[in-house]
């Protein structure tokens, strides 16, 4: 059974419709590369699965538990969205580090915040702490980053920004994680170093959604692609046929743009 | 020695009395002032289009009419419209001259806020929701430390404006530190027609603000071990 379904979602700003009938699914384990020119609604339709825009039209399932449809309007109550967020995390394409944090202060804060909520935090708070803190210094260490972990934001570089960013996303364990456009606010030279840590969870089976403008990437980690349109998925299938075999004119003009790939 | 005549020491007791109205001025004014502020600050950002309009009306008038004038009008309207007095004597004074201040300097420190409060960028908001954190955490966790950041040089000048401003209470007699350097030009406790003691109210403005701009300074450096 797939982790996410997404059916018919629909999203307008005013008289711009930015999503149309968008459609797909997703199998656990699955990376999912959605490709497009700007402005096609990509970084909408993550924004949408997160929650921070509410789509007028369609619903979200995950793992067979829909957590949103329009047609239902109880579903978009604040606190239950709250909730649900959690179901995914995000990546921003401009990191959004929180800058009087350091960087294992900005991977355990939600975490910390979160174990505020359960019944037995007040008797073992130091022990949940100390929990949350070996997790996120384990994370960083899977980044790259141990030595790093007292540093401030402003301090880092953009690529070991977006690389904590990555692993306080990773911290609350999301069904899924959502990439948008990664490596678009970095200097060419940094973005390998991103692009290795996504490619290294997708390895170990995280399941996950990547917006992004590096082809080559999106073709040799992904195990699905979609290339979206002015708000429409013109074509979805397997890397090997949507990026080097595109069937639809759209898609084959926008990859020749590309160049070689 | 001049600094332990009778004439010094008699003018630097009244002086002192005089800097210690000025002190309770300022005080009384940041006390009100800073929350009022904030208040008139979200007015102004109000998704409310009549409640945004009238404050910026407010921030409008305040701000572009003279601050002296703001207090002959609090002081005397009440009174000549038979609406009320504030009494009279010092304490009434006090108390007239302190609304016009506070109110005053709440409207300038509402824009202040304002643009502490706008400056955070929205990608903090929104990474602190995709967290699944409640607005009052991402308020109070996230960006109520990097709003004070941005507030604090530019409610630095206004603090050091205010030190100075309550002179202006000078206006309507209250017996602050000018007031009281003037009253022994005209004579008082037996001295007349000295002009020093006008000029020495400027070693307790320097002293004060001094203080001030070290204390701020401190605060500034505190916040900036993050950017």
């Amino acid at each position: 059974m797939a982790i996410l379904e997404v059916k018919n979602i629909e999203k307008g700003f005013g008289s711009t419709k930015v999503l149309k009938d968008i459609s797909f699914d997703l199998e656990k384990g699955q990376a999912l590369a959605i490709i497009g020119s700007s402005g096609s609604g990509k970084t909408t339709l993550l924004r949408c699965l997160n929650f921070l825009e509410t789509p007028d039209a369609g619903s979200i399932t995950v793992n067979g538990k829909c957590l949103f449809n329009a047609a239902d309007p109880s579903m978009i109550r604040e606190a239950d969205i709250r909730k649900k967020r959690l179901h995914f995390g995000l990546v921003f394409q401009s990191f959004n580090l929180f800058p009087q944090y350091t960087a294992l202060e900005n991977v355990t804060l939600a975490k910390k915040l979160l174990a505020k909520e359960e019944p037995d935090f007040r008797q073992r708070k130091k022990e949940i702490y100390k929990e949350i803190d070996e997790e996120g210094m384990e994370l960083l260490r899977k980044m790259g980053l141990s030595e790093r972990a007292g540093h401030y934001p402003h301090q880092l570089s953009g690529g070991q920004q977006q690389r904590v960013a990555i692993a306080r996303a990773l911290e609350l364990k999301p069904d899924i994680v959502c990439f948008d456009e990664p490596t678009s606010a970095l200097d060419p030279e940094l973005t390998g170093e991103v692009l290795k840590v996504i490619r290294s969870l997708a390895e170990q089976k995280t399941t996950m959604i990547i917006v992004t403008h590096e082809m080559a990437f999106a073709r040799d980690v992904s195990d699905k692609v979609i290339f979206m349109d002015e708000g429409v998925i013109v074509e979805q299938g397997r890397p090997e046929d949507v990026i080097e075999n595109p069937r639809e004119e759209r898609t084959k003009r926008f990859l020749s743009s590309y160049g070689n790939i | 020695m001049f600094f332990t005549s009778d004439e010094f020491l008699t003018v630097a007791a009244a002086l002192n009395t005089g800097f210690i109205k000025t002190l309770q001025l300022f005080f009384v004014t940041l006390i009100g002032a800073l929350p009022l502020g904030l208040i008139i600050s979200f007015g102004s950002m109000s998704r409310f289009t009549p409640l945004r309009f009238i404050t910026k009306l407010m921030v409008w008038i305040i701000r572009g009419t003279p601050l002296i004038l703001q207090i002959i009008i609090i002081y005397y309207v009440p009174g000549l419209m038979k609406l009320f007095t504030w009494g009279g004597g010092e304490t009434g004074r006090f108390t007239a001259v302190s609304a016009a201040f506070i109110i005053n300097y709440a409207f300038y420190f509402s824009e202040i806020y304002r643009g502490g409060i706008q400056g955070v960028p929205v990608g903090q908001q929104e990474a602190g929701e995709v967290l699944g954190m409640t607005d009052s955490q991402i308020f109070f966790k996230i960006k109520l430390l990097q709003m004070i950041k941005r507030i604090v040089p530019p409610m630095s000048n206004e603090v050091i404006t205010l030190v100075k401003d309550t002179s202006l209470a000078r206006v309507i007699a209250l017996q602050e530190v000018i007031w009281m350097g003037e009253s022994f030009m005209k004579g008082n406790q037996g001295y007349a027609g000295l002009i020093w003691p006008l000029f020495f109210t400027a070693v307790y403005y320097l002293a004060f603000s001094g203080i001030v701009t070290v204390l701020l300074g401190m605060l500034e450096k505190k916040l900036e071990y993050f950017r």
